[in-house]
């Protein structure tokens, strides 16, 4: 007892926080409710200078009103935080720092803000400290980057400060978890505050003060794809894509990527995919948000599982109707978890499968062009081989079983390797080639004075890339040399492309590592919109049964 | 806004398809195009007229068509396009679906 009597303080943090809460006191209207009108007097109550802060938001829904109200805190009290948030895709988000409020930023996604993220890094208004993935800043959340203050978003809340943050839970109880165990604060934006909650996402004991908004939080229906945009080239690679990896290798589990490709993939599962014999073999489980694309393979029977990271807007009640797809509460609406479906993804799934803007003559990809600094969210913890991983499936053995490189650094023993694969059209928006010999990333990092290009799939990790000339089989290549070759076979008219030689492309089609469109057995002339399960909005709402609710911008009928 | 009109006259390097009648595929919405072809004795050789609003990139068009004739040994045709900025793929994809349904 003597020992312990003569140690510090050892809660200094609950002490801090006690005293900001006491200053916080007289502001709360009844129970945990503070009126919106006193939002800003909270914030300059219990936040300090230097505070690591968290806004909630990620590329789906967005504490929009407590990011304003942050902007217009006293600067001369509230200065130099350290913001700490999965995106930062709001104007907001950058005023902080345009505003003198905040100086240092750790994220993942940029979004529409990406380029003044750079300018910003660049003329020294950010002090960039990383871009991460999701789960990865999560993980910091809880190591060396824990918020002080958070200010997250609900749908509803009662007095007590209980939350309910349903369909669209996603990144909240990350957040809330790292921030309220080692002493921090809490505040919830709803957009409403009931006397009962449907369900409770998150304990009141864990949030200090609950704002009902003036209006309901910003929801981007980031994953809303219309079929009529559906291109025939892009019908092409999907069917590339179902016959020359989905049943090459048997994939039962996947993240399908944002984008038109994995959506044409998605609305050819009835039509294609049940013709080649896939329906029940592949697109079984999967870690997915509530795409309205895969509605038809839904509805045919084709999935047992789908577990998602956020909500997708007029998808509620479809979801809520399909409990024995999704992962739907005892209260009957759904909860996504980004955290969740993140180490889903990362450890459990087989197959990612998405596009990007450039590939180098290696094989590494990025979205990053120069002056934008936009992060990749949760791609990179699909797009790569979970080296932890230790449970075997047939497609990841299969994988690893073709690798020629196996040997090198484990010997005799087999282990299986995680399907990545890129599907890209060799020219994208304006023509710009998509094989490039050095990715924009290294300017990119030059111009914003980043330690390492940013790069969402590195080469080793990616094992397949699919174009309109062919699917080149990067894992069954035994040296960079061959692999080198492989992309130039698929990489078209693009300066990459054209270095290929017709003799070592033969060499790569006879050894099965290049198959071309007619290699596949694939007629182009079938690559057409009517393979399409649902040619408009209007048919995925009447395969959904009008379950389905698309927002108005997607009401085009 | 202002067309670009690229004239091409291209040989295949094994002629050995003919098409019979008039084609005409695909529409000049945003970034597809459309495609005639007709039949006409050029003694083995293919007349190509590009109408584009895309300036700068008549060595991938070359490429694109030669490679289409090339693998398909279309001779003795004309080809008329009129782009609205599609990409080699989607141009490739549509000479290929044109001569399918020949």
């Amino acid at each position: 007892m003597t020992q312990q009597d003569k140690r510090n303080n050892w809660r200094k943090r609950a002490e801090d926080t006690a005293a900001r809460k006491e200053a916080a006191a007289p502001l709360y209207a009844k129970g945990k409710e503070v009126l919106a009108k006193d939002t800003v007097a909270l914030l300059e109550a219990v936040i300090r200078p230097f505070d690591i802060i968290n806004i909630e938001g990620n590329n789906q829904k967005q504490a929009d009103f407590l990011a304003e109200c942050l902007n217009k805190v006293d600067r001369a009290k509230i200065h130099d935080l350290h913001m700490v948030q999965s995106a930062v895709p709001l104007p907001a988000h950058l005023d902080l720092f345009e505003n003198g409020i905040a100086k240092k930023l750790d994220f993942a996604f940029g979004g529409p803000q990406a380029g003044r993220v750079a300018k910003f890094i660049a003329n020294g208004k950010i002090e960039l400290g990383a871009i991460h993935t999701y789960l990865e800043l999560f993980g910091r959340y809880f190591l060396d980057l824990t918020p002080r203050v958070s200010l997250v978003c609900a749908y509803k809340a009662d007095r007590k400060g209980n939350l309910y943050t349903g369909f669209n839970t996603e990144d909240t109880p990350a957040i809330v978890e790292a921030t309220k165990f080692r002493e921090g604060i809490v505040i919830a934006q709803v957009n409403e505050i009931v006397d009962e909650l449907p369900r409770v996402d998150i304990p009141g004991d864990w949030v200090d003060a609950v704002i009902q908004s003036p209006k309901p939080f910003f929801i981007e229906p980031l994953f809303t794809r219309d079929p009529a945009l559906v291109t025939d080239s892009q019908i092409l690679l999907a069917m590339m894509c179902l016959k020359g990896i989905y049943a090459e290798y048997g994939v039962t589990s996947m993240n399908h990527g944002i984008g038109f490709l994995t959506s044409a993939i998605e609305l050819i599962l009835p039509t294609y995919g049940l013709e080649l014999g896939l329906k029940g073999k592949c697109c079984t489980h999967m870690i997915l948000n509530p795409h309205p694309t895969m509605i038809p393979a839904i509805e045919e029977g084709w999935v047992d599982t789908i577990h998602c990271f956020g909500g997708e807007l007029g998808m509620e009640d479809y979801v809520a109707s399909r409990p024995d797809v999704f992962f739907v509460g005892p209260d009957g609406s759904l909860r996504s978890n980004r955290a969740f479906a993140q180490t889903a993804g990362h450890y459990a799934i087989d197959m990612f499968i998405g596009g990007t803007l450039q590939i180098d003559k290696y094989g590494n990809s990025s979205t990053a062009t120069a002056g934008r600094v936009a992060g990749f969210g949760g791609a990179p913890n699909m797009g790569c081989d979970a080296k932890g991983r230790r449970h075997p499936t047939d497609a990841w053995l299969k994988c690893g079983q073709e690798l020629p490189s196996l040997d090198r650094d484990i010997g005799n023993l087999p282990r299986g390797k995680r399907l990545v694969v890129q599907g890209v059209e060799t020219f994208g928006e304006g023509r710009a080639p998509v094989f490039v010999d050095e990715l924009d990333a290294w300017k990119l990092a030059r111009d914003a004075d980043l330690p390492i290009p940013p790069v969402m799939i590195y080469g080793d990790d990616l094992t397949h890339i699919v174009t309109e000339e062919g699917i080149a089989y990067l894992n069954r290549c035994k040296d960079m040399e061959a692999r080198m070759a492989a992309i130039r076979a698929v990489a078209g008219f693009t300066d990459i492309g054209l270095a290929a030689k017709p003799e070592e492309t033969r060499a790569l089609r006879e050894a099965g590592i290049v198959k071309t469109v007619s290699d596949l057995g694939i007629n182009p002339a079938r690559a057409n919109r009517d393979l399409l399960a649902a040619k408009s909005m209007r048919d995925l709402v009447t395969w959904s049964g009008g379950l389905y609710n698309p927002p108005a911008r997607f009401r085009n009928w | 806004m202002a067309l670009h009109t690229l004239t091409l006259d291209l040989a295949p390097a094994a002629p050995k398809t003919r098409i019979q009648a008039r084609l005409h595929v695909g529409v000049t919405g945003s970034s597809d195009l459309e495609i005639m072809m007709h039949p006409e004795d050029l003694s083995g050789r293919v007349a190509v007229t590009v109408v584009t609003p895309v300036t700068g990139f008549d060595a991938l068009w070359t490429r694109v068509l030669q490679k289409f004739l090339d693998d398909s040994g279309l001779c003795d045709a004309r080809i008329e396009i009129n782009d609205n900025n599609a990409t080699p793929a989607v141009v490739l994809l549509r000479l290929q679906q044109a001569l399918a349904a020949a």
